[in-house]
C-alpha cells in the first residue's frame, strides 16, 4: 500500500512468554479508511490491535505513530491521537453514560483543568454523534448491549483523535445491534474522518463494513485487500478450513460469505447451495 | 464518583469537578464526627458535661477541666481520628485500585505484616517489664514504628512481585495478599508461643488494638503521614477513576498504570503502617469503612475524603463503645472487629451469588 499512514507496525514479533503469536509482521494503517482485521480464533489480531495501542511492547520490530517509534512517545500523548476500545471493557456498577464518556477526555484534563467548558462541548458533540445524548444520564448497566456499546463508542470519540482501534466492538450483541454499532463507526469514518482499524469476527460484517480487509492466520498477514479482493472460496478453506461460497449482495455488490453446511454439501455435492440461515453463522468458523 | 456527582467549578482557565453529594457527606460525618469527639472527651472518671468539653476546646472552661480534656483525653481521641481517617483512606485507595471491596490492607496482608514486625520487637526484644504497658524502653518507643514500618513495606513488596504476571494482575493481588496475611497471622503467633509470658501479654493486648494511654506522640506521626499522602491521593484521584474502566481503557486512555499503582500501595503502606504502629491493628476498619462510605455518598468508587470522615467516626466510636457502653473494658479493635466481621462475610455472600446466578 502507498496510501499515507500515521500508524503502522514494522516486522514486530510479539508473545506472552512462550512461543510468539505474532511473527514478523508488518503492517500500515491507511489514513481515513476503515480497515477491519480478521482470522481465526487465536491469530493474533487482538494481540496485533493491542500491540498498535502501544498496550503491549513487541519483542522485536516496533510500531510507528507519525514517524517516531512509539516507545517514544509518552502514554498521555498517544492516548491524544490514538484512541482505543478494549474487547471486554468493564464500567463500575452504576457509572453514567455521561460519565463514562466524559472520561474519554482524561488525556486532555490535568489536574488544574479538569472540566474545560471545551470537554463539555465535545462530550456533549459525542454523546448527540451516536445517539446516546438522551440516554446521558442513564446507569450504563441500564442499557442494552448495543446502547452500551454505542456509549463506549462516544467516549472514544470524546478522546477526540484521528486514530480510533476497536477490539471486536460487536462481540456479544444480537445481529440488529451489530449493524448499529458498524452503521457507527461508518459515520465515524464518513462524517468525521476518522480512521478506525477494527478486529471483527464476523465475515460478512468486514466486507459490508470496511474499506480494507487485514487476513491473519497464524500471528502473519496472509492477505490484505479490499473485501472484493480478498473474500475468495479458496481463501477461506484455506485460512478458515471453510466450505464457504462467495455471493454478491444484489444491494451493494460487495461479497456476501455463505459457508455450506455439511448436508447441504452431501445433498447438493458442491453444487448450488441453500442459503445459510443467518450471516452471524460465519463467525462459527472463526 | 466524580463526575457524575460532580459539579465543575470555574475559575478563569482552572477548572475542579467538585463531587457535590460526596461532599455533603462528608460535612455531615465531620459533624457527627466533632460530635461523637465531644462526647467521647466528655466521658471519664471525671464526667464533664457535652456543652462544656466544647467550651474548653475552644478556649473556654476552668482549669481543672482544661488539664482534663487537652492533656489527658483530647490525644487519645486524635489518634482515634487520626487513625479512623489513615485506614479509611488507605483503604479506599487499594479498593479503587484493585476494583474490588476486598482489597483492603487489612485484607491484602500488610496490616498483618506491620503487625508482625511490631509483635517481634515487642517479644525478641523482651523489655515489657510492667504488664500491658508498651512504651516501655527506648527500643520500644522508636523501633516499634520502624518495625510496623518494615513489616508493612517487606509484605506490599512481596504482594506486588508475587502478584506480577505482565502487570499487576489484581486478582492474583487479592488471593496472595490472603495468602500473605494468613502466614503473617501464624508466624505472629508462633513469636507469642515462643515468647516469654508478660511480653506475649503485652503483645497480645497491643494486638487486639488498643486506643488506651494514647499521647500526642502516638499522634504526630499518623498526622504527618497523612499530610504526606492525602495530596498523593489527590494526585492518584483522576488515574484512578480512569482505571475503574479497567487496566486496558485506561492505558488507552493515557494513565500510566504501573506508576499509579505503585503510588496507591506506597500510600497503602504508609498509612497502614503508621495506624498499626500507633494503635495496634484495628481490624476491619480500612476494609468497611469505604464501602460504607460508597454507599453513602452512592458513587461508583469509594470517596477518599468521605472514606476519611467516616473512618474517624467508627474509630472514635469504637473508642466510646469501649470507655463507655460496655460494662467492662475492652480493646477498640475488638468493637470494630465485631462490625466488621459480619461484613465481611455478608460481602462474601452476595459476591459468590452474584457470580453464581
Amino acid at each position: 500500500m502507498n496510501a499515507r499512514h500515521r500508524l503502522g507496525a514494522e516486522e514486530i514479533t510479539v508473545g506472552y512468554g512462550g512461543d510468539p503469536v505474532i511473527r514478523d509482521l508488518t503492517l500500515d494503517i491507511p489514513d481515513g479508511m476503515v480497515t477491519a482485521i480478521v482470522g481465526p480464533n487465536g491469530c493474533g489480531k487482538s494481540t496485533l490491535l493491542r500491540t498498535l495501542a502501544r498496550l503491549l511492547k513487541p519483542s522485536d520490530g516496533r510500531v510507528r505513530l507519525d514517524g517516531e517509534a512509539i516507545d517514544a512517545v509518552s502514554t498521555r500523548e498517544v492516548s491524544r491521537r490514538l484512541a482505543l476500545l478494549p474487547q471486554s471493557p468493564i464500567a463500575p456498577d452504576g457509572l453514567l453514560v455521561r460519565d463514562l464518556v466524559g472520561r474519554g477526555r482524561h488525556p486532555h484534563q490535568t489536574w488544574f483543568r479538569q472540566w474545560s467548558p471545551a470537554d463539555e462541548q465535545i462530550v456533549e458533540q459525542a454523546l448527540r454523534m451516536t445517539d446516546t445524548w438522551d440516554l446521558r444520564d442513564r446507569a450504563l448497566d441500564q442499557l442494552s448491549g448495543g446502547q452500551r456499546q454505542r456509549a463506549w463508542i462516544a467516549m472514544t470519540l470524546a478522546q477526540d483523535t484521528d486514530l480510533v482501534l476497536l477490539d471486536e466492538p460487536t462481540t456479544f450483541l444480537d445481529l440488529a445491534h451489530q449493524v448499529e454499532v458498524l452503521d457507527l463507526v461508518t459515520r465515524l469514518n464518513r462524517e468525521r474522518g476518522r480512521t478506525v482499524a477494527m478486529v471483527l469476527h464476523d465475515l460478512n460484517l468486514a466486507a459490508r463494513y470496511s474499506d480494507l480487509v487485514v487476513v491473519m492466520k497464524s500471528g502473519v498477514v496472509v492477505t490484505i485487500g479490499t473485501p472484493r479482493e480478498v473474500f475468495t472460496s479458496a481463501l477461506l478453506e484455506d485460512v478458515f478450513g471453510l466450505r464457504a461460497d462467495i455471493l454478491d449482495d444484489p444491494r451493494t455488490g460487495l461479497p456476501v460469505v455463505v459457508p455450506v453446511s455439511a448436508p447441504a454439501q452431501a445433498a447438493a455435492s458442491g453444487g448450488t447451495v441453500a442459503g445459510s440461515p443467518s450471516a452471524a453463522a460465519a463467525s462459527c468458523g472463526t | 464518583m466524580t463526575v457524575l456527582h460532580a459539579t465543575p467549578f470555574r475559575v478563569g482557565a482552572a477548572s475542579w469537578l467538585v463531587p457535590v453529594r460526596a461532599s455533603l457527606v462528608s460535612l455531615v460525618g465531620a459533624g457527627l464526627l466533632f460530635l461523637l469527639v465531644a462526647i467521647d472527651l466528655s466521658v471519664g472518671d471525671f464526667p464533664i458535661p457535652v456543652g462544656d468539653v466544647v467550651r474548653t476546646l475552644f478556649g473556654g472552661g476552668d482549669e481543672a477541666q482544661r488539664f482534663i480534656v487537652m492533656e489527658l483525653r483530647l490525644p487519645q481521641t486524635m489518634v482515634a481520628v487520626a487513625v479512623g481517617a489513615a485506614l479509611g483512606l488507605a483503604g479506599a485507595l487499594t479498593q479503587t485500585m484493585a476494583r474490588n471491596p476486598l482489597a483492603s490492607p487489612d485484607i491484602l496482608g500488610i496490616t498483618e505484616g506491620a503487625a508482625f514486625g511490631a509483635v517481634a520487637v515487642i517479644v525478641l526484644s523482651g523489655g515489657s517489664g510492667y504488664g500491658g504497658g508498651l512504651v516501655s524502653g527506648r527500643l520500644q518507643e522508636l523501633g516499634l514504628p520502624l518495625a510496623a514500618f518494615t513489616g508493612a513495606i517487606t509484605t506490599a513488596v512481596l504482594l506486588y512481585v508475587l502478584s506480577w504476571r505482565r502487570g499487576l494482575d489484581m486478582q492474583r493481588l487479592v488471593l496472595i495478599g490472603i495468602g500473605l496475611g494468613a502466614t503473617l497471622t501464624a508466624g505472629t503467633s508462633y513469636l507469642l508461643v515462643n515468647a516469654r509470658i508478660q511480653d506475649a501479654a503485652s503483645a497480645q493486648v497491643w494486638l487486639s488494638g488498643s486506643l488506651n494511654a494514647r499521647g500526642w506522640e502516638h499522634v504526630g506521626p499518623v498526622l504527618l503521614t497523612l499530610a504526606v499522602m492525602v495530596p498523593l491521593a489527590l494526585l492518584l484521584i483522576r488515574s484512578l477513576n480512569a482505571m475503574l474502566l479497567g487496566d486496558d481503557a485506561a492505558q488507552g486512555l493515557g494513565v500510566r498504570l504501573q506508576l499509579t499503582q505503585l503510588g496507591v500501595l506506597i500510600a497503602a503502606v504508609g498509612l497502614a503502617s503508621v495506624s498499626v504502629a500507633a494503635v495496634g491493628p484495628l481490624e476491619f476498619v480500612a476494609f468497611v469503612v469505604p464501602q460504607v462510605a460508597l454507599r453513602l455518598t452512592g458513587g461508583s468508587r469509594p470517596p477518599m475524603l468521605a472514606s476519611m470522615v467516616y473512618g474517624g467516626i467508627l474509630v472514635v466510636g469504637a473508642d466510646l463503645i469501649t470507655r463507655a457502653v460496655l460494662p467492662f473494658a475492652l480493646p477498640a479493635g475488638i468493637v470494630t472487629a465485631a462490625i466488621g466481621a459480619p461484613y465481611l462475610i455478608w460481602l462474601l455472600v452476595r459476591t459468590n451469588r452474584r457470580r453464581t446466578v
